[in-house]
């Protein structure tokens, strides 16, 4: 199964060049042409990428991290939620390498087939960096209002992170 | 939006690091999230200009034009009077294989494609339209089929079983995404509903 997952990127490539090729196209003139498009576009991104980092960097450092953990820890408690995690779904929207972090120390403090480390690896697994995603992607646009995108996001990762729980609780005994 | 949360985010953080006594650490993120802002930057250039140079050699070949035919009934389900032949199909297409393959550092540039993309199409005007959003949940949701970064770190701590999570992962991706995409279009639906019923008081009064 990694064998097969080392080989998806250059199979992907190798497909897309081979088939460029078949159907007679200047594989790499083509291939300049879309560069120079995105490079122009990346620069765009650049200014919009420092805020946010910015501000994402302040809050992890900040401990304002733990704090929402603990405000939001006797909602959990009900749902059923395994309290090691929290600071693994505080950190997951926010931070894709911070998220990696705090799923390390979870399985160094529990074991990785314990309930909470099994629900630590679901969520890691079924989930995405929101706000890094959302900066990206709408910094190259336009966009200034970007309406309901974060609200509805957000709904994502906390069922996400409630149906880690219960998944792991149903199916892995 | 991003004005609101940019500006709540710094705020709080301020406050929180004088309340944890953690200011110092506050200033050394300051300074040092810009520097890694611009790493992350060239990390994604480059990604971007060959992810953007081979999504170019696919659209000449019209291997997209494949593609997308594979991805119209579900695209129908869930974008709305979305132009199927246009570029931005075309890049969520390529956007949603690269994610459903683990392939971040690819759906990212395309992603990015598509965004800018839709934004043309669809006249966006400095407002997020539906497909925007519904494309953004899409990918803050993405469905990835081998989650092989959780796998190697529990094989790492010594699980007996690293892939056993294997269903729960997909059956919690699927059930986060269809809850993100049903609030997307429930929430655009009763901003439209608003905005419909203020336009048709205006003739009445």
């Amino acid at each position: 199964m990694f064998k097969f997952t080392e080989l998806l990127i250059p199979i992907f490539i190798g497909l897309i060049v081979l088939y460029g090729l078949l159907h007679k196209v200047n594989v790499f003139d083509e291939f300049i042409e879309g560069a120079k498009e995105n490079l122009s576009v990346g620069i765009g991104i650049l200014p919009s990428l420092i805020a946010m980092i910015t501000a994402i960097g302040m809050f992890k450092a900040s401990g304002g991290m733990e704090m929402i953990a603990a405000l939001l820890k006797p909602l959990t408690d009900f749902l059923g939620f395994p309290s090691e995690c929290l600071p693994l779904a505080v950190m997951r929207p926010v931070s894709g390498s911070g998220a990696l972090a705090v799923y390390e120390t979870i399985l160094e403090s529990v074991h990785p087939d314990s309930f909470a480390g099994r629900v630590a690896s679901v969520i890691l697994g079924s989930t995405e960096t929101t706000f890094y995603t959302l900066a990206v992607y709408y910094g190259a646009t336009n966009v200034k209002n970007t309406r309901h995108s974060l609200v509805s996001s957000l709904t994502a990762d906390f069922a996400g992170f409630i149906f880690s729980a219960l998944t792991v609780r149903l199916i892995m005994r | 939006m991003m004005n609101v949360i940019f500006t709540v985010m710094i705020l709080f953080s301020v406050a929180c690091g004088i309340v944890t006594g953690k200011s110092a650490e506050v200033s050394d993120a300051a300074i040092n999230s810009c520097v890694e802002a611009v790493e992350l930057f060239l990390y994604l250039i480059g990604g971007m200009c060959m992810w953007g140079g081979l999504m170019k050699v696919a659209e000449e070949s019209h291997l997209t034009d494949k593609l997308a035919a594979a991805f119209r009934p579900f695209a129908k389900l869930i974008f709305k009077d979305l132009d199927l032949n246009g570029k931005a199909f075309h890049a969520i297409c390529l956007n949603v294989t690269a994610n459903m393959l683990g392939l971040g550092n690819a759906a990212t540039p395309l992603g990015i494609e598509a965004m800018k993309a839709l934004e043309t199409e669809e006249n966006a005007n400095g407002t997020a339209t539906r497909n925007m959003i519904v494309f953004s949940v899409l990918n803050t949701a993405s469905i990835t089929l081998l989650p092989t970064t959780a796998a190697s770190l529990r094989s790492k701590h010594g699980s007996a079983a690293p892939m056993e999570i294997f269903p729960c992962v997909i059956i919690t991706s699927v059930i986060a995404l269809a809850a993100g995409l049903i609030s997307a279009i429930t929430l655009d639906g009763i901003s439209g509903l608003t905005h419909k019923k203020s336009e048709r008081k205006s003739p009445d009064v």
